[in-house]
């Protein structure tokens, strides 16, 4: 009894050291700092928190990371469903993940860079550049300020982010639908179940584990969404999200006691959808084992 | 109810070739079961009439329809899965009612239906249960209540027991029997165990590398072989193959096995009509174990009674297996439990000459 303790703190003693080092600590120290002025020394209250939702800035970075909240997870899932869906029945299955799976292998600088040339805008007149807007002048229209016209610039960010999560999605989604037994289907098809009823009825109930893990993951995603707007945009023409917001706080400003702020809020809004996958992950490991 | 009907139907995997010219007809309301090693094509040629699996070449009907390229949720047909393929997020209830909703039966009569079958099957009770909280006998139970549910013209069953225990799939059979027996659907049933094809089928086909060997009843198969691949596969212990040299002697027929000789009953000999055309030529003699008698039991034939040396003594308890050697030769004898053959010993064993089969060496093929 007494082996085995020490043995148990022997393999548990370095991660909890290092949780509670590099993770729990800061935290507490946070959430402590958020309460204070820009310099940590004097107390404030509950002022820095008042800020963030009163502040113009601010509310546009809380705005912004809605919009995200609402576009992106369902895009990138629903793009990552019906594309695994699809390369599943063609021969050439694996050259067409492979490619739509590239841009996760891409540095967010990287496809900012790509980006920002699919995006480029040039005055009337003046040759385009940019690939979209080279499209545009072609077929006649005028050209567009993609990453200036509000509030389009925001979904011309989250295209960006979906173009590099969706082959993430579809990857995982893939692995679980090429995981139905293949005689379900078959037996819906003798059923006398069309191929939409097939999957509607019997392949779609078999994802929904995994499609809730991925929503789940692609939530956590955007709500800290930080380096494709800050690589585009950093934050200009209405574009901030809180993770940005929080990084200018923090390095430009110098407001420590802001940014911590703004880190309590974005966790909290985070905590919920960990609560939701931890939870889960737990029931299917009870259920494994039971 | 209906008939099936495959004519040359043939399936290609590339350059393997699953299925070679099949012909069938199977009849209303019949039984049939397709039997084989496994790959022999038996699970291809169910899967062409479920139209799970293209037809390479040829034709399949249903009744009287072509169903060469009509999707399996036309087809009117029901399938059941050697894995059962239940609907794991769907109680039994819904597994059961999911193919009549789908064809958008009123909600009355899904209800009568299921309920019905449920009770056929003796899994009422189970009804609101998910698949994952049954056992493997009531999976396989719900399974057949799915197909039965939606009244088909033709059952189709790809190794529906081979996944239960022993003493389950002995019960299962015989209530699979009586429930065609009691429904009177056309089904075709696929299995690798002869012991199954035997007791359920009306009629069997067995299956080897793609090609139909024979079909027939049961017993008409047991007894008339048409070539070794059959008679070897049916029956267990399977039927003994001893290569001998066929002669003339006066007006009777010997096989000589250089140890021994053998003298084929005059009216066995008359029944193979082609005998004469072996007569000092190498053939296989095939004999079932069951008519290798022990001759201290049972004496007589005195002509047809050889001394053999008992290797393996197997006791079953309403009949022993021995298995013996002579010569080069090696054999299987279903015996009287009482036997005295021991192992390492000498003991007589009686053939009996009225129930043997003869084989082209080359062919393989019965001689008729």
């Amino acid at each position: 009894m007494k082996r085995e303790r020490l043995w148990a703190g022997l393999f548990l003693g370095p991660a909890v050291f290092l949780i509670a080092g590099y993770l729990v600590y800061p935290a507490f120290v946070t959430i402590y700092l958020s309460f204070f002025d820009r310099n940590s020394t004097e107390f404030v209250g509950l002022d820095n928190y008042v800020r963030i939702f009163t502040n113009n800035a601010m509310l546009t970075a809380l705005k912004n990371n809605l919009l995200w909240l609402v576009t992106f997870p369902v895009l990138t899932v629903g793009l990552g469903l019906l594309l695994a869906v699809l390369t599943d029945r063609v021969r050439y299955e694996s050259v067409a993940k492979s490619i739509i799976f590239l841009p996760m292998a891409i540095s967010f600088a990287g496809a900012g860079v790509i980006w920002r040339f699919m995006y480029t805008y040039r005055p009337v007149g003046d040759p385009q550049i940019g690939l979209l807007n080279q499209i545009r002048v072609a077929l006649g229209a005028e050209p567009v300020a993609w990453l200036l016209e509000r509030p389009w610039n925001n979904f011309a960010l989250i295209a960006v982010g979906v173009w590099m999560w969706t082959g993430f999605c579809m990857v995982v989604i893939s692995a679980a639908y090429k995981g139905i037994p293949r005689e379900l289907v078959e037996a819906a098809r003798v059923d006398g179940a069309t191929e939409w009823q097939v999957f509607r009825h019997v392949s779609l109930p078999q994802l929904l584990p995994t499609l809730g893990v991925v929503m789940t993951t692609m939530i956590i995603n955007c709500l800290k969404i930080f380096d494709i707007v800050y690589v585009m945009t950093n934050g200009n023409y209405g574009t901030e999200v809180i993770a940005n917001r929080m990084y200018k706080e923090m390095f430009q400003f110098r407001q420590y006691g802001r940014a911590s702020a703004l880190a309590v809020v974005l966790f909290l809004a985070i905590l919920p959808f960990i609560i939701l996958s931890v939870r889960r992950h737990l029931r299917e490991e009870r259920s494994t084992n039971g | 109810m209906a008939s099936v009907t495959l004519q040359n139907v043939t399936k290609r995997f590339g350059n393997v070739i699953a299925v070679n010219q099949a012909n069938l007809e199977i009849r209303d309301k019949e039984f049939i079961v397709l039997v084989g090693p496994s790959g022999c094509g038996k699970s291809t040629t169910l899967r062409m009439v479920a139209g799970l699996e293209e037809i390479t070449e040829g034709n399949i009907y249903i009744g009287d329809t072509l169903v060469n390229d009509v999707p399996p949720k036309d087809r009117d047909i029901a399938m059941v899965f050697q894995n059962y393929a239940l609907y794991p997020h769907m109680d039994v209830y819904n597994n059961m009612a999911f193919g009549l909703k789908l064809r958008k039966f009123p909600k009355a009569e899904i209800d009568k239906r299921v309920k019905e079958a449920a009770r056929m099957l003796g899994i009422e009770n189970l009804l609101d249960r998910k698949p994952k909280a049954l056992s493997g006998g009531q999976r396989q139970r719900v399974a057949v209540g799915r197909a039965i549910v939606r009244e088909p013209k033709v059952f189709l069953m790809d190794e529906p027991l081979s996944n239960l225990d022993a003493k389950l799939r002995v019960q299962m059979r015989a209530e699979l029997s009586k429930l065609h027996a009691r429904l009177q659907t056309t089904a075709i049933y696929v299995t690798h165990d002869q012991v199954e094809a035997m007791t359920m089928g009306d009629r069997i086909v067995v299956m080897k590398d793609g090609v139909i060997q024979q079909v027939g009843a049961p017993l008409e198969i047991y007894d008339h072989p048409v070539n070794m691949f059959v008679a070897g596969f049916i029956g267990t212990p399977p039927m003994n193959f001893l290569n001998v040299v066929l002669r003339r002697e006066g007006d009777d027929y010997i096989v000589d096995g250089g140890s021994f000789k053998l003298t084929i009953d005059p009216e066995r000999a008359r029944q193979i009509k082609n005998l004469g055309e072996y007569v000092d030529k190498e053939v296989v003699l095939g004999i079932r174990p069951e008519d290798v008698d022990d001759a201290k039991l049972h004496p007589g034939d005195e002509r047809n009674t050889v001394v053999a040396t008992g290797d393996v003594t197997e006791p079953m308890g309403a009949e022993t297996i021995v298995y013996f050697s002579k010569g080069e030769h090696q054999f299987q004898a279903k015996v009287d439990p009482h036997t005295e053959a021991t192992d390492g010993q000498e003991h007589p064993v009686r053939f009996n000459m009225r129930k043997i089969h003869i084989f082209d060496k080359d062919t393989e093929q019965a001689v008729v």
